[in-house]
């Protein structure tokens, strides 16, 4: 068995592919993670997210390409003399052994001293060293998601992978959990590799976040940087929401460019845009839109279109949701947040809306659907 | 996954009094046909043990009495037939376990990807029970005759001196017992394997387990209860079988079991205290030796 490294290792793909018959999961991804970082991996279902954890567990073989763990090949290493440890989406709680001696199941593999009471420090750091001879299914979901973390932390491996562990438990739960998992990641010092879909998670919790679709990450960065410029249109939808714009460049002058849609001018500054030439799409994030009841004076420093008619009010609590139809560019989100006396709207009724220029982000790619 | 899983049945909502009643009419069917078709019979068995000679001394006939002298005589006189039954029944499901357990696997485990297969091999293993046993063990005896091509082959492959024979050795006996009864055992390790959770046995290897720890740690302790079932379905018939090990087929006097002395005492003989004592004999030991099994495998669920 490989020496085990004392504390977080860093991670390097290099080149993964992964085929199944029929399809292709992973198409070519290099990733590299430092030791000791917590990084989510967000991908909606079948981006090839799970695949990947799988095979830098050992779970699977890849295709072709490498898996470096510390600086060490561990490509065909074996799951079992890997210094990975993984919490399940399904916990796996082995049923037929006690709380504390699922913990203390890899201690004794590992022929660790004391694996008891290790296994006991471990479950009184997750608060369940009350239920350590109880089974597994003796214990509510979040029990059980709390001694699955347990169980693989004890081991303090190189690199912990979780897989949707919050996926399971109702959102009052997963809000906690998600405290607790990020304020044990920072003492225990490990490097964390967190699969998600779920992208308020991957924000809250992560230093950086990797955004996967269709096998290839799009893109990667800190969650505020990935949601300030999302840089394809897959991003910028799935991590949060936004607004598009797709047209022709028509007008370039000094820092920034404008595009025509239906007659209505969008600007984006040059530094902000992924894409300097042809038919592109510009973005604004949804809480950067307001509207207004009167056609706003034009100014070189802000984004207006319309008129356009409201559709559909969501109240959300803290904001509204409003669903603006403008003819000929699309359907419009504007959050605004409930402060004060929010304007008296109602369906139906003509609007403007309008944005700055520098919140607005030119995207790399184009929307499904308005692709060349 | 019995050991883990099991639990009491859930709390029965309305009156008690009610449920009670209609709990008792679904059982009365139940409750009569093992009244009149294993309490009467077993009560006839013991007293029949218990019987003496008739007063007039003619061979067959019996009068009510207690005399235990039946048991006496069984118990000594049987006692290598008593022997042999239970060294014969071990190592065949011994045998039998690590026969089906490899097989049950594969089909259970690996072959859960192409459900077709798998059903096609689990009829594979049943498809023997299409044919009457009696056959099926006379079969086995030509293969095994001293003159037959096989038992030629098997001499000439592995040079064995040419009075070397199987047929009628204990060998022989075990060979068939095992090949009759193999079903029983895979079956029931069929149904806890294709049950098992491989997500249990990834999470064995990613927490350090060798893959003959994960077997030793996960897998065999979550089939145990199949193991049970397989060996208890094996090993309890195979006690009593009287086909096997008569001369008739694969046996010889030498290797007799209960169930033959059983069918001489009551057929042969018209001894028919020694031949019930023999199997009050055989029933105590199998409850003895199952009870004990049971309770050290720790699967009491099971029952």
């Amino acid at each position: 068995m490989k020496e085990f490294v004392p504390a977080g290792a860093d991670l390097e793909l290099r080149a993964i592919r992964k085929e199944f018959p029929g399809f292709t999961a992973i198409e070519n991804l290099d990733l590299h993670i430092p030791a000791g970082e917590f990084f989510a991996l967000l991908g909606p279902s079948g981006c090839g997210k799970t695949t990947t954890l799988r095979i830098i567990a050992g779970l699977e073989q890849p295709t072709s390409g490498q898996v470096l763990l510390g600086g060490q090949d561990v490509t065909f290493t074996k799951p079992h003399e890997r210094p990975v440890n993984t919490v399940f989406q399904s916990y796996a709680l082995f049923p037929h052994m006690s709380i504390v001696e699922n913990v203390a199941f890899g201690l004794r593999r590992k022929k660790a001293a004391d694996p008891v009471a290790k296994a006991m420090d471990a479950l009184n750091m997750v608060e369940l060293g009350h239920v350590a001879e109880r089974r597994p299914q003796q214990l509510s979901g979040g029990q059980q998601q709390r001694v699955a973390l347990a169980r693989a932390l004890v081991n303090r491996p190189s690199l912990l992978l979780l897989d949707e562990p919050l996926g399971a438990l109702d959102l009052k739960l997963r809000r906690q959990m998600q405290i607790e998992l990020k304020a044990i990641q920072m003492e225990v010092g490990l490097t964390f590799l967190h699969v998600t879909h779920d992208q308020e998670e991957a924000m809250d919790m992560a230093d950086t976040v990797a955004v996967m679709n269709k096998g290839r990450i799009e893109q990667m960065g800190a969650p505020e940087a990935l949601y300030e410029r999302p840089k394809t249109a897959f991003v910028s939808k799935f991590l949060g929401q936004s607004n598009l714009f797709v047209g022709e460049i028509a007008d370039s002058s000094g820092d920034s460019f404008s595009i025509s849609v239906a007659g209505n001018r969008i600007t984006v500054p040059k530094h902000r845009a992924e894409k300097q030439a042809g038919k592109i799409a510009i973005g604004v994030r949804p809480e950067k839109v307001e509207f207004h009841r009167t056609d706003p004076a034009a100014a070189s420093h802000l984004n207006i279109l319309g008129p356009g008619v409201i559709k559909d009010i969501r109240f959300t609590g803290v904001s509204n949701q409003y669903l603006i139809e403008i003819p000929n560019v699309g359907d419009v989100i504007v959050f605004a947040q409930n402060v004060g006396i929010s304007p008296v709207i109602e369906l139906g009724e003509k609007v403007w809306i309008s944005f700055k220029v520098e919140h607005a982000f030119g995207l790399a790619d184009l929307p499904v659907g308005d692709e060349e | 996954m019995g050991i883990a899983f099991t639990s009491s049945a859930p709390k029965q909502s309305g009156s008690p009094l009610k449920s009670g009643k209609i709990v008792l009419v679904l059982l009365l069917p139940g409750l009569l046909y093992l009244g009149m078709f294993f309490m009467i019979p077993l009560v006839s068995l013991l007293i029949t043990s218990v019987e003496t000679p008739d007063a007039s001394g003619a061979i067959g006939m019996y009068q009510y009495g207690f005399d235990l002298s039946a048991y006496q005589h069984v118990i000594t006189d049987y006692a290598p037939q008593i022997g042999r039954s239970f060294g014969y029944a071990l190592l065949a499901t011994v045998f039998a376990l690590l026969i089906s357990y490899p097989l049950a696997y594969f089909v259970g485990v690996r072959l859960r990807s192409r459900p077709l297969i798998q059903k096609l091999t689990l009829t594979l293993v049943i498809a023997p029970f299409f044919i009457s046993f009696l056959l099926r063990t006379i079969a086995w005896k030509q293969i095994f005759a001293d003159d037959s091509v096989t038992m030629n082959f098997v001499r000439n492959l592995m040079h064995l001196d040419p009075s070397f024979h199987f047929l009628g050795t204990p060998g022989a006996v075990v060979w068939g017992l095992v090949y009759n009864f193999i079903p029983f055992m895979t079956l029931p390790l069929y149904t806890s394997l294709e049950r098992l959770d491989l997500r249990l046995l990834e999470a064995a290897g990613d927490l350090y387990a060798s893959p003959a720890a994960v077997f030793r740690r996960v897998t065999l302790p979550l089939t145990m209860p199949g193991v049970i079932s397989g060996t208890l379905l094996t090993f309890i018939p195979i006690t009593g079988d009287y086909v096997n090990a008569s001369r008739d087929f694969l046996g010889s006097p030498d290797t007799s079991m209960i169930g033959n002395m059983v069918q001489a005492d009551f057929l042969q003989n018209s001894d028919y205290p020694s031949a019930s004592a023999l199997s009050a004999v055989l029933m105590v030991v199998i409850l003895v030796i199952v009870g004990v099994y049971v309770k050290r495998t720790g699967t009491e669920d099971l029952l």
